[in-house]
């Protein structure tokens, strides 16, 4: 698309982030640093891929969460909060135990997802070694199947204050 | 010794900096906006970086010294870049003039330790991002040299004071052909140093597309502060610098107070203003593939080359 | 030898028997020389290493000392008459001269304090010591050298001593043969070219002494003429594209206290001598003379590091690194003899200075650089870069040494051959003028041509070090390695010292440097930074390293603070995406490092690739193995020498029926040539 074109779509669309909703309360184990601003890393382990397409539109301009302080990030290295969907396959749990070992402290661990909470549809599965909270230690919660968009930004909220 | 130069010195890398952070600020939200998104506010930056500050840093077995020592080394060029450019003032400090082959060799100190620090992980990633940057780096260093060059012919001098003086003294050579081709090929230049698109993403997540980021994905805590900060800021202070060529009223011409606050403010507007073109620029651009690079850069030395050659023919 | 002696008042006095010093230092190198030999013949072989060191590092200090009186201004000399009548052999050095023995005495000093600790085998032999002995000494007498006569034999005895070196490992190693053949070859080429050139001056001179030879005019045709033969001659010598090829063969091949003599010294007797045509037998030479140099010097300086920065061998990549420097010298002496011709004498003389920055810069850091690479042949057994690694924690003082060497290479500041390129750059911009339109044309270029070199070097010696001593062993034997001997380290130490008091005192060097050309002009500033008023610019390296170190200190503090408050923890393994595997072979190669480059520039380079893919047995769209093999050979090589090659042998091939054996044929030829004879005679 022409330069000219774009800015034109740029007008036409204006802004498409929706207005934030009500802060959530404050989570009361958030580590003070991590006050403001996370980077985040998101772990699959295992997942069907629909708790991955809703962190995709939480990130996106509709529901934005980059105002919130939170950013996404490509290794462990960087990130303070590891986003783990789906349920801990065989062939993944020990590259979810390095990630989490990987990431400096103070980091925490949000599993996303039935499935990352109590292995959801697919307990008892022959590849799945269980939950996320049966692999490594589990700071977080977000429930759903997959959980909306806004239940994930409210989690994240309570963790940066914003 | 000259202390007024000194110290105008220090104020120069104080205010570069706190701004620097600001500089990265403003170029996300800029293009926050016009992607329709809100983004996450101009001092979103330095909370980030105090966030880091406050983290545990890890070292890998087999890691050695470098990668401690490395991003200090980094932070310490960027500054002592930030110190030698013509940002606030064109006044220079004693005995260490702003000559280009200085700065440009002082700048390439910062480069080679991001890419040791990269070689010394041991790992696939930063043996590539480490590769890839020092190709773009010595490509990109005749059309620095060159650039700088052809800006030099009228001034006299390689000095970046003296030739931003010179332009301030004489400001119909600002859009002479041989300011405005050599000023088009370094703004190419420092996109390429720098890593910003269309050489580089800074914000990919996938590695095989990583220049810069490849070699930074292992460290953390304050190590990653200190490299994230020393890129900022040669990204402000080379920003400043095409500022400063481009548009040079404001800059101080001496140490008085005034003169200095309007050269402060003169800074931060002109990089208020660069910045957001530089987000508003990255919006409609995309990553070129990593072996288009070096025609872009090819592109960037015949221009700085016509530059020259135009000195010659255009008085 | 007898010896002339001067009344001067600068004498030494033993008894009634008075000795100008330069004449007492170039004596006793001579009786130095001769006592290192004998020692060399006789010692034992336990003892022989120790013995025969010490000797050669003797007869090195008095080259010092006999080089640094030259360059003081001293004058004096040794002659010796010989068979000929009016043909004396003269040891006369001047300034220069001085200076350039005291390149060569220092390095052959390091690289003798190297050998006591390396040499083992074949080079610890008795022939191998001699050679050296030999090779080196006749290394310091070429730039003592008065007349043409010494100076051609000073250079064949140079030549002939580091033949036999190359072939030192002939045994173990099959390529050593061929590399000495190259290397026999061109250089017996460059001792042509270079007699016939003389020949030509003395021609017109009449004599062979140095001093006579200034009556040929520069641009006479005998001038023209000798100036082509003579640069062609010393540009074999310095390893200059397209006469290059015997350097990444043959100093490879020689052991590495004799490479690093060889790179770091003897291909600047090249230099040496064309500062000898273009400062005192002709100067004042042509505008073309400096186009000349500039070009040959600019192609050579890409070709080399472009070469440089692809190959995986150590001690190949370090040979062609010296082809690119040496080119950067004939640039930087093209650009002053330009200058020069155009009448910009500030210019043309900072242009100069750079030339010898650049060469002494040269010196130290390739010394220290040569004398690492054998320390890790010698400590890993690998000679192939994609090998090695994870030195740095098991060789740290040869780390130490060689990282500061390559950035030295590399012309960071600050080390020297950071303040030789600024001088260069200097020249370059107060060089620019619009009157002359060679000038006008060939500045940029040059500025182009360095500025993409500076680059290439960058890469090389990233990689250099940070594939060989980052990060993890690639093979066993690095591995293996530990730190080497006291001698090796020191000497490479030394040398990377060099290289950072050059770097950081650059303003009293160069004023030593500008008396041994006769530069005026030049002064110390600051902290021993270097000024050259009449272009106005200065460089106070240790001023900036203060001011970085102010920079640093803030963010040093801060980062104790932080380390008391949050520690550094240490974990097992580094990131690799979560996987258990992070195995050395994993890593980036030095052939991985430089591919990007070679594919920006493989026109130039040309590498042959071959990938052979094996099916399954069992079906073809299953694959067993893959095969990918890459071979960088020397374009120039190639497509030059090959050809040349092959069309002499064919015109060998021709030439069989003339010469066939048959003895009437040969009477023929005898009884033709004669009647031609009579016939010319007759006329």
């Amino acid at each position: 698309m022409s330069v000219l074109r774009l800015l034109q779509l740029m007008r036409r669309t204006g802004r498409v982030a929706e207005t934030a909703p009500a802060l959530p309360e404050q989570w009361d184990g958030v580590p003070a640093a991590l006050s403001g601003s996370i980077q985040i890393r998101h772990v699959d382990a295992g997942s069907c891929n629909g708790c991955e397409i809703e962190i995709g539109a939480v990130f996106g301009p509709v529901y934005d969460a980059e105002r919130y302080g939170a950013r996404l990030v490509a290794s462990p290295r960087h990130a303070d909060v590891l986003l783990v969907t789906g349920v801990v396959t065989r062939n993944m749990s020990e590259a979810l135990v390095r990630t989490v070992e990987a990431t400096p402290r103070p980091r925490l661990v949000i599993a996303v997802g039935d499935c990352a909470r109590n292995c959801g549809v697919f307990a008892d599965g022959h590849a799945v070694v269980g939950s996320v909270s049966d692999v490594v230690d589990v700071d977080l919660e977000v429930a759903g199947c997959p959980p909306e968009p806004d239940q994930i930004i409210a989690a994240l909220r309570s963790v940066t204050g914003r | 010794m000259n202390w007024t130069a000194t110290a105008v010195a220090l104020l120069q890398v104080l205010i570069a900096t706190l701004v620097a952070p600001l500089v990265i600020g403003i170029t996300r939200q800029t293009r926050a906006r016009l992607e329709g998104r809100v983004g996450a506010g101009i001092l979103q930056p330095w909370r980030d970086l105090r966030k880091l500050l406050r983290k545990e840093t890890l070292q890998a077995n087999g890691v050695s010294w470098i990668s401690s020592i490395g991003p200090i080394v980094v932070m310490a060029s960027s500054l002592l870049v930030a110190a030698l450019l013509p940002l606030i003032s064109t006044l220079t400090l004693p005995f260490v003039p702003d000559d280009l082959f200085v700065v440009v060799s002082v700048l390439l100190i910062g480069t080679v330790a991001v890419a040791l620090i990269g070689l010394d992980v041991g790992s696939a990633f930063g043996g590539m991002g480490s590769s890839r940057h020092m190709m773009i780096a010595a490509l990109v260093e005749p059309t620095v040299l060159v650039a700088v060059y052809a800006l030099s012919i009228p001034a006299g001098s390689s000095l970046l004071s003296s030739i931003v003086a010179t332009r301030l003294d004489a400001p119909a050579v600002i859009l002479s052909p041989v300011s405005l081709l050599a000023v088009v090929a370094l703004f190419v230049a420092v996109l390429a140093e720098t890593g910003r698109l269309p050489v580089d993403n800074p914000s990919t997540h996938l590695e095989l597309t990583m220049v810069h980021e490849a070699m930074i994905l292992e460290s953390s805590g304050r190590d990653l502060a200190w490299l994230e900060l020393g890129s900022w800021l040669r990204l402000s202070a080379l920003l400043g610098l095409v500022a400063n060529l481009m548009i040079p009223w404001g800059l101080a011409t001496d140490a008085t107070v005034l003169a200095l606050v309007v050269g402060t403010i003169a800074l931060l507007l002109k990089l208020t203003v660069f910045a957001a073109a530089l987000g508003a620029g990255e919006v409609f651009l995309a990553k070129l593939r990593l072996f288009r690079v070096p025609e872009l850069l090819a592109g960037s030395f015949v221009l700085a080359f016509l530059a020259v050659t135009a000195s010659y023919l255009v008085t | 030898m007898s010896t002339r002696t001067r009344p001067d008042h600068r004498s030494i006095a033993f008894g009634d028997w008075t000795m100008n010093p330069v004449e007492a230092a170039l004596t006793a190198e001579l009786l130095l020389a001769a006592l290192a030999c004998a020692v060399a013949a006789v010692a034992p072989a336990s003892m022989r290493r120790y013995l025969a060191g010490i000797a050669t590092i003797a007869m090195a200090a008095s080259g010092i000392v006999a080089g640094g009186l030259a360059l003081s201004g001293h004058s004096g000399g040794l002659w010796a008459p010989t068979a000929l009548p009016t043909v004396n052999l003269t040891l006369a050095p001047d300034r220069l001269g001085g200076l350039f023995i005291v390149i060569a005495s220092a390095v052959t000093l390091l690289a003798a304090l190297y050998a006591i600790g390396y040499v083992h085998g074949a080079a610890d032999s008795r022939s191998a010591w001699l050679a050296f002995i030999l090779f080196t000494f006749g290394l310091q007498m070429v730039p003592a050298a008065g007349d043409i006569i010494t100076f051609l034999l000073a250079w064949e005895l140079m030549a002939l001593g580091s033949g036999v070196l190359v072939l030192t490992d002939h045994r173990t190693r099959p390529q050593a043969r061929s590399a000495a053949l190259w290397y026999a070859v061109m250089t017996q080429l460059s001792f042509l070219l270079i007699l016939a050139g003389f020949a030509a001056l003395a021609s017109v001179a009449g004599t062979t002494t140095f001093d006579a030879l200034v009556t040929v005019s520069p641009t006479s045709t005998t001038g023209a003429l000798a100036f082509t033969l003579l640069i062609l001659g010393f540009a074999t010598k310095a390893g200059l594209v397209p006469l290059h090829i015997w350097l990444p063969r043959a100093h490879p091949e020689a052991p590495s206290h004799a490479s690093a003599v060889m790179s770091a010294a003897m291909v600047k007797m090249g230099v040496y001598g064309t500062l000898l045509v273009v400062l005192r037998f002709m100067p004042g030479g042509p505008a073309w003379w400096g186009i000349v140099l500039l070009s040959l010097g600019g192609i050579s300086a890409v070709y080399g590091i472009l070469q440089a920065s692809v190959t995986s061998d150590v001690k190949r990549l370090l040979a062609y690194s010296t082809t690119e420097n040496i080119g950067l010298i004939f640039l930087a002496i093209g650009a002053s003899v330009l200058l020069a011709s155009y009448h910009l004498t500030a210019a043309s003389q900072a242009a100069l200075l750079a030339a010898l920055l650049l060469a002494i810069s040269h010196a130290a850091f390739k010394c220290s650089l040569f004398l690492g690479a054998g320390a890790i042949v010698a400590a890993t057994g690998e000679r192939n870069l994609d090998r090695l690694g994870g030195l740095g924690v098991r060789m740290p003082w040869t780390a130490a040494a060689f990282g500061v060497a390559a950035l030295g290479a590399a012309a960071l500041p600050v080390t020297s051959g950071f303040v030789a390129e600024w001088t260069l750059f200097q020249s370059f911009i107060h060089g620019a003028t619009r009157d002359a339109i060679s000038v006008a044309v060939a500045l940029p270029v040059a500025v182009a041509v360095v500025a993409l070199t500076a680059g290439l070097a960058l890469v090389t010696f990233v990689k250099l070090y940070g594939i060989g001593f980052l990060a993890r062993p690639r093979s066993q034997g690095a591995d293996d390695a530990h730190e080497v001997s006291h001698p090796m380290r020191w000497a490479a130490l030394i040398g990377a010292g060099a290289v950072i008091a050059l770097g950081v005192f650059p303003g009293p060097v160069a004023q030593v440097l500008a008396s041994a050309v006769g530069i005026g002009d030049v002064a110390t500033i600051g902290f021993g930074g270097l000024s050259l008023p009449s272009l106005g610019v200065l460089l106070d390296p240790m001023a900036l390293a203060i001011t970085a170190l102010v920079c640093a200190l803030p963010v040093v503090v801060v980062s104790a603070l932080s380390a008391r408050r949050h520690p550094r923890r240490a974990t097992e393994l580094p990131w690799g995406c979560g996987g258990a595997r992070v195995s050395p072979r994993m890593q980036y190669t030095a052939t991985s490092y430089a591919e990007p480059l070679m594919r920006v520039f493989d026109d130039t380079l040309r590498p042959e690739q071959d990938v052979v893919v094996t099916h399954a047995t069992e079906s073809r769209y299953l694959v067993a193995q893959v095969r990918y093999r890459q071979k960088l050979s020397d374009v120039i090589e190639v497509r030059g020498y090959r050809p040349l090659l092959e069309f002499v042998d064919r015109l060998g091939v021709v030439s069989r029926r003339l010469q066939n054996g048959s003895v009437h044929r040969y009477l023929t030829f005898s009884f033709v040539a004669l009647i031609v004879v009579l016939i010319v005679v007759s006329l």
